[in-house]
């Protein structure tokens, strides 16, 4: 039953690590792991299905293969912890304990999703959780967490902020200079790198000599780990101590979580510029199967139980379709100028 | 009432409302032990510490993408862009970030950003120390954009500016400085909207901010012993721009003339002729003429760079073109 990952994979992936829990982790909470990698998985594999239908337009990108960095992320941090994103923002609102139904009527475009119509996909956002917004702009997020930690920091709120960016984002600018301040004032910030070796077309290696992207932390006299960053319990593992040390006033961290993208780089992209049998052996460590096969091999779970837990998922997704699609309300016109200045001041 | 400077005035603003609100903080390139270049944050962080007076690393993008972050969480970071120039860097994240994040996400988010940005030409600073780019923020929608002058204006709408909750990008002339006038010792606001008529006139409306104000004031001085009466209008504010004030004053006049510092092409004086066209054509008698610098990099050369930039005469000349016919 125990799924066997090629030795030409292993090659290739050298910072796969087999699953298991921490230690004194409850059933519930890998339980809780699982569902939420899996809510993701369903979400976005609806969501490109959706796209193909013309039910969702605009630019959606698909979270499929990084759910356990989200997940593992989100699980070691408190409710009041902050967040900021990427344009892959889906598994990060649903890691963070957002609401699919909400989410869903976001990407149909009405005014009953989170961001009123407004956001879509690429700027999906969850504020009151945390979830400080997905952004079309790769690395624009590094400094806002900066500052999100800052303001933890001068309020002595005690929480800590997560940077998700990917290595497409680790070659601009603000990326370095973000990673700088954090690191010369200790600020609680942690930076999750979601290496999927790939920004759209240009894979990592051919744009950067140093592929081992966490050993840049040295340079800024910050830990940087790398972990397997298809494996949720991985990611947990090597967060949790990141956050820790970040509420101890410790300063930043840094953290790859490498993985590969298996899926294109928008929902609609086909990947005609890449090599798929190459990629289609590492679908063997694909985060969720693995998760399940863990659960089942260590009888943490019994069959049936997985079983109700998948098809709850189906059901929460459908029902948010349904939500989106028959019971929300497209956005007016009147709409139009809310929300761009504070207190329903307008300027035309 | 006292006279002070400028650079004391926009001081006093920020140590004031820091006093009562622990949320304001002060940062950008040299700000805390050296108080900017033009000491304009001198004794901030004597007084607030380093917690609240930062002195950061050369890293515009950054640092302001840092404020952007932490007024979304809860503090009112005053940033400062040591020579507006520089702003290029740090667009990103106020023109994708600052500007949007309320309106991407749902209404959500609070984004009370102050951008302070010296600007303005004079003393030959060349080409990278010297532009006004006032219009390139004017044209997006989610920021607010002022350009006050006097030392009263600069001080009231430096504190209107921290207790907006929208981001402000707040436009110091760097020539202003050491510029003096009558400023109350206690804190006050003064609106951002609401344009001032700083002197009356019937026969032409001059429409002015920042340091044009001062030099069409001067023009307008000279015009008078000549038997011109200019009405000078200092706008003080450019988003949002109040012009139910120009509108009235060119109900009187017939006639206005608009200018900028900034080099001409492309600029806030274009936009502002279009919309008087379009509220009221009918109430001109002639066609409306724009000051504004000339369309090149600003030359070092002290001769060139007064060639280049608008100033008292050229207004002269602008408000005669407007009398003709």
């Amino acid at each position: 039953m125990s799924i066997k990952i090629d030795k030409e994979v292993l090659e290739k992936f050298t910072c796969y690590t087999p699953l298991k829990a921490p230690e004194g982790m409850k059933k519930e909470e890998q339980m809780k792991l699982f569902y939420r990698m899996k809510l993701i998985r369903e979400f976005d594999t609806t969501v490109k299905d959706l796209w193909m239908e013309n039910k969702i337009y605009g630019l959606a990108h698909s979270y499929v293969a990084a759910e356990a960095i989200a997940v593992g992320t989100c699980f070691a941090l408190k409710p009041d912890d902050a967040i900021t994103s990427t344009h892959r923002g889906h598994g990060h609102v649903i890691a963070k304990g957002g609401d699919v139904k909400k989410m869903m009527a976001e990407l149909f475009g009405k005014y009953e999703g989170y961001n009123h119509g407004k956001g879509g996909s690429m700027h999906i956002a969850d504020v009151p959780h945390g979830m400080l917004g997905a952004t079309g702009i790769v690395g624009s997020g590094m400094p806002l967490a900066v500052g999100s930690a800052l303001a933890a920091d001068r309020l002595g709120t005690g929480n800590v902020t997560i940077c998700f960016h990917g290595d497409g984002g680790t070659n601009q600018g603000v990326w370095h200079e973000s990673i700088n301040m954090a690191a010369a004032w200790n600020l609680p910030v942690i930076f999750v790198l979601e290496n999927n070796q790939m920004a759209i077309g240009t894979e990592l290696k051919s744009v950067s000599k140093e592929v081992e992207l966490y050993k840049r932390a040295a340079g800024y006299g910050i830990p940087g780990v790398q972990v397997d960053g298809f494996n949720v319990f991985a990611v947990y593992k090597a967060v949790k101590k990141a956050v820790d040390r970040a509420r101890n006033g410790e300063g930043p961290s840094l953290i790859e979580a490498k993985f590969l993208r298996l899926l294109g780089h928008f929902v609609a992209d086909d990947q005609w510029y890449r090599d798929l049998k190459a990629v289609e052996p590492f679908w063997k460590l694909d985060p969720i199967s693995r998760m399940k096969d863990y659960l089942l091999e260590n009888k943490i779970a019994a069959a049936k139980e997985i079983e109700r837990v998948e098809k709850d998922i189906t059901k929460e997704i459908l029902d948010a379709v349904n939500y989106a699609a028959n019971e929300c309300t497209e956005p007016s016109v009147e709409t139009l100028y809310d929300n761009i200045y504070a207190d329903g001041e307008i300027i035309k | 009432m006292r006279n002070i400077t400028v650079r004391e005035s926009l001081n006093e603003a920020m140590r004031q409302e820091m006093e009562i609100d622990e949320t304001v903080i002060v940062m950008g390139c040299d700000v805390a032990i050296r108080g900017n270049p033009f000491g304009v944050t001198k004794g901030l962080l004597r007084q607030f510490g380093e917690k609240r007076v930062i002195d950061t690393p050369i890293s515009e993008a950054a640092f302001t993408g840092m404020g952007v972050g932490a007024a979304a969480m809860g503090l009112k970071p005053i940033v400062e862009i040591l020579y507006s120039d520089w702003i290029t860097l740090a667009s990103d994240q106020i023109v994708n970030m600052a500007a949007k994040m309320r309106y991407m996400f749902g209404g959500n988010i609070e984004m009370p950003l102050v951008v302070r940005a010296p600007f303005g030409a004079g003393g030959g600073n060349a080409a990278q120390h010297s532009q006004s780019f006032e219009n390139w923020f004017n044209h997006i929608p989610g920021l607010k954009v002022v350009a006050p002058i006097t030392p009263y204006d600069l001080k009231g709408m430096l504190i209107t500016a921290i207790r907006d909750k929208n981001p402000v990008i707040f436009f110091e002339h760097k020539r202003a400085y050491q510029m003096k006038g009558e400023v109350p010792e206690e804190l006050y606001t003064v609106p951002f909207g609401k344009a001032a008529i700083r002197r009356e006139g019937k026969d032409v409306t001059i429409v002015s901010y920042s340091m044009m104000s001062i030099h069409a004031m001067e023009a307008a001085e000279e015009l008078a012993e000549d038997g011109i009466d200019c009405e000078v209008i200092d706008l003080r504010s450019i988003l949002p721009m109040d012009y139910e004030t120009v509108m009235n004053s060119i109900e009187k006049t017939n006639r206005v003339v608009v200018t900028q510092e900034a080099n001409l092409r492309g600029g806030f004086a274009a936009d502002i002729v279009a919309e008087i066209i379009d509220r009221g054509f009918d109430l001109l008698d002639t066609a409306p003429v724009r000051v504004g610098g000339l369309n090149v990099p600003m030359p070092y050369n002290m001769g060139l760079e007064n060639y280049v930039i608008p100033g008292k005469e050229t207004i002269k000349k602008a408000i005669r073109k407007a009398l003709k016919d």
